[in-house]
């Protein structure tokens, strides 16, 4: 992930490496361009990909194509600059905000007579919105330096200019946007320059506290310039070469941010703000594996760093509440292990009745989004999905394309900061609905029963490249095994717990029959995920005396390859029958029934609902799970 | 970096910046043989070959270009 959040929107995934070949396909073939064009606009895109992006919308929108589910829009744009960079960022954009835009511009430099003239380009083409792209540079702003009143006559004078273009144009029937003004980096006196009258700070700190006034509480709209390019800094946002070279009002860094802010404006405008915050808990709203970890285990707590920074993400979350946006909870746990820091954990800041839906089983997270979004009657594009873990991420966004789901960075620190930059929730009114909204969701907490599954599930784990190796015991792996056994409390079958000399002893006894087994996958190594040991038992049986698996890597059949694997070392060591036992505890009912569904048949239950398994050898087929096997010091 | 390796970073760029991944580069290739060259394009594609060498040229430099040989001089001596 990009060091530049903000400059290099780096909240969306990487641009895919046939960008291109994607962008021609689309004109050989059409069909659901909308669609596609939206998918290739949700990448974090650089000012040439959105240029291409754009030629090929314009291509489509020229032929005729019907680009559904896009929304058209029609965007005049007025400046005092150059236009031609920003218009194709613009129409790109736009299609990662649900849009199709096609923007009018007016005659270079000739703003006034654009907004006043009822036969100019931009007032004949009726467009739905005007965005007056004005810079500090169009305004006449010099005045005497230290007289309040000459500061005050300029402030006047210059936002009476900007007045008078938005008063033309919205008398030809149209909103207008008007950008606050981003004030230069460089600096007269120093510090004085804000507080001395007639300075070109304090006169344009004056001009954007009196243009955000003014369009407070009416049908048009304020695109923070002076906020975006203090976020990344002016010294950054402007560019002197840049503005010398071809009169660009900002560095073309910073296009695919500026046209994202605005983006985001014209998507509100047509109601495609999203709605709805779909949380993901262990190591998103609390650090650590609860169903591992326990009560005490997590992280939560002020003073401790990984705490904090899961209190921010829980902050962030109930901020946005107060604000009308609904939560809700997706997470692979059980229902009374997730609720329970919740209802228990003095320092969590989010409660059971702040979440709308909440959605904690062992299912795939598309098919329960599609719940809490059935749920709360919303559309599945009205949902961000916040998860820090990356296959969750891109499963959600291949099943459920509409879905916004921000690339998190590694340091958790920095996960409300990200979401809040990707700015899913840009609204252009605030009313007291809003205020109520929070109320109007709370009070349950549901869990709402799932449907049919929300797309094919293979699929998109034969995209993963999965790579399972498997290996015996050895020395290099002790610790981690050791590890492994003392710490699974989930995906465990029989709980036990051994030291690393009991390990040791598993290794050395050639009796035994023992795997540790890792994955890795386009994402990475996941390291060690799987341990097994199976004890000799009566004549020719193995007895499986520990299965456990790390639910990182739950629901990738890894269960199936593992079992695969037992079988023909079992054959071949001329071993016909595996017996299986599942001890419950309070944190392994994930496990309930993983013997039935790997086809073991039930041989007895005991009064503490121990269950004992087995399954013949010699006739049983495992389907093969979608990965690669790798076998090392096995024979 | 020698001129091979600067042709074959600048490849992509011109492909990227004109819209056409067909262009083949020439050194004596100008702005008159490329119809997407203008003045517009011309900007993005200084700005694009910039960043991608992380170099920067000044409006002299830029001015002072002839052909896409002198570019990958400028290139060259810029990244030394």
């Amino acid at each position: 992930m990009s060091e530049h959040l903000y400059r290099d929107l780096a909240w969306l995934p990487a641009a895919p490496p046939d960008f291109n070949a994607q962008c021609r396909a689309l004109l050989q073939d059409s069909a659901d361009c909308g669609r596609r064009l939206r998918f290739l606009a949700t990448h974090a895109l650089d000012e040439n990909q959105l240029n291409r992006l754009a030629r090929t919308i314009g291509s489509l929108q020229q032929a005729g194509a019907d680009l559904k589910p896009l929304l058209p829009f029609r965007l005049g744009v007025l400046s005092n600059s150059t236009l031609d960079f920003i218009k194709p960022a613009l129409v790109a954009t736009a299609a990662r905000h649900g849009l199709a835009l096609e923007c009018i511009s007016g005659h270079y430099d000739q703003v006034m007579q654009e907004a006043l003239s009822p036969d100019s380009i931009v007032n004949t083409a009726k467009p739905d919105a005007v965005l007056l792209a004005i810079d500090y540079r169009a305004l006449p702003i010099q005045t005497r330096l230290g007289s309040e009143q000459a500061a005050e006559e300029s402030t006047t004078r210059a936002v009476g200019y900007i007045e008078t273009v938005r008063n033309g144009l919205k008398a030809h029937g149209t909103t207008v946007i008007v950008q606050t003004l981003a004030t230069p980096a460089e600096r007269l006196f120093g510090s004085m320059d804000r507080l001395l009258p007639g300075t070109t700070q304090n006169v344009l700190s004056r001009i954007n506290a009196r243009l955000a006034a003014n369009v407070l509480g009416t049908s048009d709209l304020l695109l923070d310039v002076a906020g975006i390019a203090a976020t990344v800094g002016t010294e950054n946002w402007h560019s002197p070469m840049q503005w010398n070279l071809a009169k660009l009002p900002f560095s073309n860094r910073y296009l695919p941010l500026y046209a994202d802010h605005v983006g985001r404006l014209l998507g509100a405008l047509k109601g495609k703000s999203r709605r709805v915050l779909v949380l993901d808990l262990d190591n998103t709203v609390w650090g650590g594996v609860i169903g591992d970890d326990g009560l005490d285990g997590i992280q939560v707590a002020q003073g401790d760093p990984t705490g904090e920074a899961h209190l921010s993400v829980q902050r962030m979350a109930l901020e946005l509440r107060a604000r009308g946006i609904a939560l809700a909870v997706s997470s692979k746990n059980n229902d009374d292990v997730a609720r329970k820091p919740f209802r228990e954990h003095p320092e969590m800041l989010l409660k059971e009745d702040h979440i709308a839906v909440f959605q904690a089983n062992w299912n795939d997270k598309a098919t329960n989004i599609q719940a809490i979004a059935k749920e709360l009657s919303l559309g599945i594009d009205s949902m961000v999905f916040v998860d820090d873990n990356p296959v969750e991420r891109n499963l959600v966004r291949r099943m459920l394309p509409e879905v916004a789901v921000p690339e998190l960075p590694e340091d958790p620190a920095l996960y409300a900061r990200t979401v809040a930059a990707a700015g899913y929730f840009e609204a252009i009114v605030f009313s007291d609905e809003d205020l109520k909204r929070a109320d109007f969701y709370q009070d349950n907490a549901k869990r709402v029963e799932l449907q049919k599954a929300a797309g094919d599930l293979d699929a998109y784990l034969k995209t993963l490249n999965m790579e399972i190796t498997f290996q015996p015991f050895d020395e290099t792996g002790r610790a981690r095994i050791s590890q492994l056994i003392n710490k699974s409390n989930q995906f465990n079958l029989t709980t036990r717990r051994y030291t690393e000399a009991e390990v040791a002893e598993a290794e050395h006894d050639p009796s035994c029959f023992t795997l540790q087994v890792r994955l890795s996958d386009v994402f990475g190594d996941n390291g060690m995920i799987s341990v097994i040991i199976c004890r000799p038992g009566a004549a020719s049986d193995w007895q499986i005396d520990t299965w456990l698996m790390s639910c990182r890597v739950l629901g990738r059949r890894v269960e199936q390859a593992v079992l695969r694997q037992i079988l023909s070392r079992a054959e071949a060591r001329g071993i016909q029958r595996l017996v299986g036992v599942y001890r419950p505890t309070d944190r392994n009912k994930l496990v309930e029934n993983h013997y039935s569904n790997l086809g073991f048949a039930q041989t007895g239950t005991e009064p503490d609902g121990t269950t004992h398994w087995e399954l013949a050898v010699a006739g049983t087929h495992v389907a093969e799970a979608p990965m690669t096997v790798r076998v090392i010091g096995l024979d | 970096m020698d001129n091979k390796d600067i042709y074959e970073r600048l490849t992509p760029i011109f492909h990227d910046v004109f819209g056409d991944d067909s262009l083949t580069l020439r050194p004596d290739m100008t702005a008159d043989d490329v119809p997407e060259w203008d003045s517009l394009t011309h900007i993005r594609l200084m700005l694009t070959v910039q960043k991608e060498f992380n170099v920067k040229f000044s409006a002299a430099e830029i001015g002072r270009l002839k052909n896409v040989a002198g570019l990958a001089e400028l290139i060259s001596a810029k990244a030394r």
